[in-house]
């Protein structure tokens, strides 16, 4: 369905019900490049578990209009003002990649927006492959490539999709190839020139945070970093998952999430 | 410069879409012979049943040892996903079925597989689907025939019988122009010798049963979602793009985007018109898939040998396969396939009829089946089978002439095989 902020379409996917206003509010954000529907294995379950998903496009992605905006402060805020919008009191926040630098900013800078936050594929810094981020500004298919190769497991690369018939490699970078001309660019960018600072000192809500031991985009010892920062984080580790943890183990996300949102 | 470190499709071939069994450590794919599954518990069953997670209910909509063959044909295509079916026809059925409706349109090639002809040009008018057929080399018939209840354009990447390279990039755009998927049977090529999907085909389907299998055993189809398509972009498609009370509303491209048609095809597809494969299927089909790359290129060869001897010979009036010069596509063929055209091929041969039922006769290593595609070498005489249903005015539309002998070439020893078609050619022309 579609919701509004500052006078702009906004895509969102409840888990295929509608938006249930007297349920708790999980607002979803997505990484770099992606848009609402890499947290389909999980939306719909929590739908139907006393939560309402919300699993946003950021602007200028998916389904939601507008342009891209520039910086995780700007997205932070642009997210901020969503929540009001949506109307149900402050959310549970829950990041994956560079949805985890907008969860972090979003958390410290208006803190009563949020309950909690659940970070998944997070760091402190986000340092971009410059080979990445240079085929990311041609545009070229080279992007969507090296991003799907280093963002699963070794595991996701060969098999273990526990969705019937779907093949995550590709599924990944067809969402990543639908992405307009500029937008995984403007992404890279702004987690490349993400600085965190004292973020996670700053952050009062209860946090939880997952990480896969073969993350090679946001890897342990850098989520490690980050954890260090904050005074009380709830940690979980997933063996042999990468960065597209709630696709690569859909099933062990859905428990964790269902526990760290009550 | 990085490169992506994939897997390379040799090794997709062999390992795509399965791990060693977790409970048995089986290496070999197991078949789980199969119709139900037990729930852990009453939650479980009813997030199964509602697509609230992933896992197996019941074999007509999915198994696992299917599954490992959907994910291993979606990774040689390139595809978000893939849905097998009991056959190559009802794989073409069930894509047809799970983005049109009755009032809806298709373009289609003319030179397809008769089955295919016969399903769009007579099955399928009863359920309000009508279709167009164009020359799939005539880029202006494929837009001339568009009309607004047009849903979806299809051709083979190689025609039957004429063995027609369709130029995939050209009529894509001619799709996309219109706001319409491209879908291509690509039986006759396989991943191994082109992957239509990055070529801009939006759905790909084979005949598993052919090639892919290759060993002639298990019938078997797919459809394999390619992802690229935004099926919202219009309201052309509401299958897809709208609530869908199957699922108390679920609109399949707000929840799974690009995999919309693989979730649609699976939940809506399977579980109502039930054209499941079997599991024994699934694995024998397997089998054949990991060795494709190794017998694609055999094929290949052995179709260049049985090529040139064809040519050379004084009862073939006529040779057709894009490897030949003379062939139309040839200069295509060599950008879009250069590993090779397919091991099918069509020649004509003098005396017509007759002489196309005498060589039948006297071939004695190369099969005479209404099949394509198989390991072994495979003769046929369309006007009398396949194609037997069409009319005479459609025999010539679709390219089928009385004296045409359509080869599936096998990966015996060349030399036999030209030998037996020697030996055969002789006879047929002692009339
Ligand atoms: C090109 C092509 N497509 C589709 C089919 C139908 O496949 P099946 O026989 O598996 O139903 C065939 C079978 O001959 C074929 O040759």
């Amino acid at each position: 369905m579609d919701l509004q902020c500052r006078s702009l379409d906004v895509k969102i996917a409840t888990g295929g019900v509608a938006l249930d206003r007297d349920a708790r509010p999980v607002l979803l954000i997505h990484g770099a490049g992606m848009d609402r529907t890499v947290w389909n294995q999980q939306t719909r379950y929590l739908a139907h578990h006393g939560f309402a998903p919300i699993a946003v496009d950021l602007p200028g992605h998916g389904g939601s209009d507008g342009a891209c905006h520039e910086t995780i402060g700007s997205m932070a805020e642009w997210v901020n003002d969503f929540i009001d919008e949506i109307g149900m009191g402050p959310v549970r926040l829950v990041g994956h990649s560079m949805g985890c630098l907008i969860a972090l900013e979003v958390a410290s800078s208006f803190s009563p927006n949020v309950e909690r936050i659940v970070l998944m594929g997070a760091a402190a810094a986000m340092p971009v492959h410059p080979d990445l981020l240079g085929a990311a500004q041609r545009n070229e298919i080279l992007a969507p490539q090296l991003m799907t190769a280093w963002a699963h497991g070794s595991r996701a690369h060969i098999a273990g999709n526990p969705t019937p018939g779907l093949w995550m490699r590709s599924s990944c970078q067809a969402l990543l190839e639908r992405a307009g001309d500029g937008v995984i660019f403007n992404d890279l960018y702004a987690c490349n020139a993400y600085d965190a600072g004292d973020v996670a000192a700053r952050i009062e809500c209860p946090v939880t945070v997952i990480v896969g031991s073969e993350d090679k985009m946001t890897p342990p010892k850098a989520t490690a970093q980050l954890v260090a920062g904050f005074s009380e984080v709830e940690l979980k580790h997933l063996d042999g998952i990468g960065h597209m943890m709630m696709l690569e183990a859909p099933n062990d996300i859905r428990k964790i999430l269902l526990e760290a949102l009550q | 410069m990085v490169e992506p470190d994939y897997l390379k499709f040799d090794t997709l071939s062999l390992h795509a879409g399965q791990e060693p069994d977790p409970t048995t450590g089986s290496r070999g794919v197991p078949i789980y012979q199969t119709t139900s599954y037990s729930f852990t518990d009453t939650d479980q069953a009813a997030g199964l049943f509602n697509l609230e997670q992933p896992g197996h209910i019941y074999s007509r909509i999915s198994n696992p040892t299917v599954a490992v063959l959907e994910e291993r044909i979606a990774a040689l295509e390139g595809g978000v996903g893939a849905v097998c079916t009991a056959s190559g026809m009802a794989a073409f059925h069930l894509a047809c079925a799970t983005i049109m409706s009755a009032g809806n349109h298709v373009v289609a090639s003319r030179n397809i597989y008769g089955g295919s002809h016969n399903m769009l040009n007579l099955t399928m008018p009863r359920f309000g689907i009508n279709t167009t057929f164009v020359d799939p080399r005539d880029l202006d018939a494929w837009s001339d025939a568009i009309t607004p209840d047009t849903r979806v354009l299809f051709a083979e990447t190689l025609g039957n019988p004429g063995i027609e390279v369709l130029d995939i990039p050209a009529v894509a755009e001619v799709a996309h122009q219109h706001g319409l998927p491209l879908m291509l049977d690509a039986t006759f090529t396989t991943p191994y010798l082109m992957k239509p999907i990055d070529l801009g085909a939006d759905i790909v389907m084979h005949s598993v049963t052919k090639f892919l299998g290759g060993h002639g055993i298990a019938l078997g189809g797919v459809i394999v979602d390619g992802g690229r398509f935004d099926w919202a972009a219009n309201d052309k498609f509401p299958t897809l793009s709208q609530p869908y009370d199957g699922y108390h509303g679920i609109t399949f491209t707000e929840e799974y985007g690009h995999q919309a048609l693989s979730m649609r095809a699976r939940a809506e597809g399977l579980r109502d018109f039930g054209a499941a494969m079997s599991p024994t299927n699934a694995f024998h089909l397997l089998q054949g898939i990991e060795t494709l790359p190794l017998r694609m290129q055999r094929h290949v060869e052995n179709t260049a040998a049985v090529v040139d001897f064809l040519t050379d010979n004084e009862a073939v009036s006529w040779v057709s396969h894009p490897s030949v010069s003379s062939h139309p596509d040839h200069e295509l063929a060599k950008q879009l396939l250069p590993k090779g055209a397919g091991a099918i091929l069509s020649f004509g041969i003098n005396g017509g009829r007759e002489a196309g039922r005498r060589f039948i006769e006297n071939v004695q290593l190369a099969s005479h089946v209404a099949n394509v595609g198989d390991a072994k070498t495979l003769v046929i005489h369309p006007a009398s089978t396949t194609h037997q249903q069409l009319s005479a005015d459609d025999l010539v539309a679709a390219g089928v002439g009385e004296d045409l002998i359509r080869l599936s070439v096998g990966l015996e020893d060349a030399g036999d095989i030209i030998f037996d078609l020697a030996r055969a050619l002789r006879a047929s022309q002692k009339g």
